[in-house]
């Protein structure tokens, strides 16, 4: 038999329920919009994207990018004792598991370096990776965690920048970047990608017909192949960079929204059931409410 | 047949068109100018002047650096940055002029080179934003 505080207790759950649904609704429709913003820079910085791989597949053809003692330094393949990797992340939670999966494919990627190489470094974008991997206990070269929901070239190049010197430099010997790729709204994957050494890209069938048709072509090289090499591939990499940053944005973002409108949804379930149980229970109290007024008038009357 | 450009930076595409008569850009060689039929070319670009002609209008910009790639009328712009005269702000760039020209007289020791090096760079984007902005505007 429900008691009148039982009713109230139900009531009071119902209540806290529909607050959480209005928190996650709002939630959901700043991720949504913050999401169609990200989507759209992540599309805009692909032609340029398309086309420097175009050029450099290009310019790579026509020069020596085996890695030989007079192509570019960030060409040069060693022998890797220490290896480095861009862990991309977000800076918050509630967007499923998104930053959990990235960790895990970070983490994956670390412990199948690890017995080849002297050392494994990370350097992390994004809170959530930053706090796992100095949980994990794995150095960090460098931590980002304020890029702020729409990073500009000129916020990613600190990035590119610090792998670059480090590279060129010796001190480390190959970099990867691990990032959410994103898919479409429902769909985001981690992704793995070496960065450095460069990997001239390969000639696929992204390029097109035209591109390939392009291969044989006499090209006028000024200044000349080696110097265009020169400044291309660390804009290659800056770009890789940026773009990587851009997906993980805009996977971050589609996450989130998906993440929140199913807990949104869950919550008006929710309500739905308890507003069920609430009028069953109110209904039960006062039928036995009745029935206290009824006894109690049949004992008068007899 | 006219030459088809797309101008594009890491951020945004610029501008893609397809008739354009005659391109000018500043490439670290020196200036050139594409017409259509050029033979194929890959070069290196400069900070400086661009301009577009198209049925008889000219379209200036300034370009902050990147690469240029023509292979049968059609030209690729890939620009570290590029500005439209009407984004160009006159005060702002004067201003980031007398800054940068402060830190390039100002700073001679080696720790310091990169900073130089990143100084002169800005320098030199501000003085090309002033010099071609007032060739267009006036003055």
């Amino acid at each position: 038999m429900p008691g009148a505080g039982q009713v109230r207790a139900i009531r009071d759950r119902m209540r806290s329920v529909e607050n959480t649904a209005k928190v996650t609704k709002a939630m959901e429709l700043v991720a949504a919009s913050k999401m169609r913003r990200a989507q759209d820079r992540a599309l805009a910085a692909r032609p340029y994207a398309e086309q420097m791989r175009a050029v450099l597949l290009r310019l790579a053809s026509s020069t020596d990018t085996s890695g030989g003692d007079d192509s570019h330094p960030l060409l040069e393949q060693r022998d890797v004792s220490h290896f480095a990797f861009i862990h991309i992340t977000a800076n918050r939670g509630l967007a499923g598991g998104l930053n959990s999966n990235m960790n895990r494919a970070g983490a994956a990627l670390a412990l199948e370096h690890q017995p080849d190489v002297d050392q494994v470094s990370v350097i992390s974008v994004g809170r959530k990776g930053r706090d796992f991997f100095r949980r994990a206990g794995f150095p960090q070269l460098a931590e980002f965690t304020d890029l702020g929901d729409y990073p500009t070239m000129s916020d990613t190049l600190p990035i590119s920048r610090i792998v670059v010197n480090d590279y060129i430099a010796g001190e480390i010997d190959q970099v990867y970047i691990g990032f959410q790729r994103f898919v479409n709204t429902a769909i985001q994957r981690p992704t793995v990608r070496q960065i450095l050494p460069i990997q001239p890209p390969e000639d696929d069938d992204e390029m097109g017909e035209d591109m390939a048709a392009g291969g044989s072509v006499d090209f006028i090289f000024e200044p000349s192949p080696a110097g265009l090499l020169e400044t291309l591939l660390p804009r290659y990499v800056e770009m890789q960079v940026y773009g990587a940053i851009l997906e993980a944005m805009a996977s971050e973002q589609s996450a989130r929204m998906v993440a929140m409108r199913a807990a949104t949804d869950a919550a008006e379930e929710m309500v739905g059931s308890l507003t069920l149980t609430y009028n069953k229970a109110r209904q039960e109290l006062i039928t036995s409410e009745l029935l206290d007024i009824v006894g109690g008038t049949a004992a008068v009357e007899r | 047949m006219p030459l088809q450009v797309s101008i594009v930076t890491a951020e945004r595409e610029i501008s893609s068109r397809d008739d354009v008569q005659r391109l000018i850009v500043p490439t670290t060689e020196g200036q050139i100018t594409l017409l259509p039929g050029h033979a194929a070319l890959m070069a290196s670009l400069d900070i400086g002047e661009m301009v577009t002609v198209a049925g008889g209008d000219r379209e200036p910009m300034v370009v902050h650096g990147g690469f240029i790639q023509i292979l049968r009328d059609q030209v690729t712009v890939l620009a570290d940055a590029a500005e439209s005269i009407d984004e160009i702000d006159e005060a702002r760039a004067e201003a980031a002029r007398e800054r940068a020209s402060e830190r390039v007289e100002g700073r001679v020791t080696m720790e310091e080179a990169f900073d130089m090096a990143r100084a002169r760079l800005a320098l030199l984007r501000a003085q090309a934003r002033i010099r071609i902005y007032r060739k267009y505007r006036g003055m």
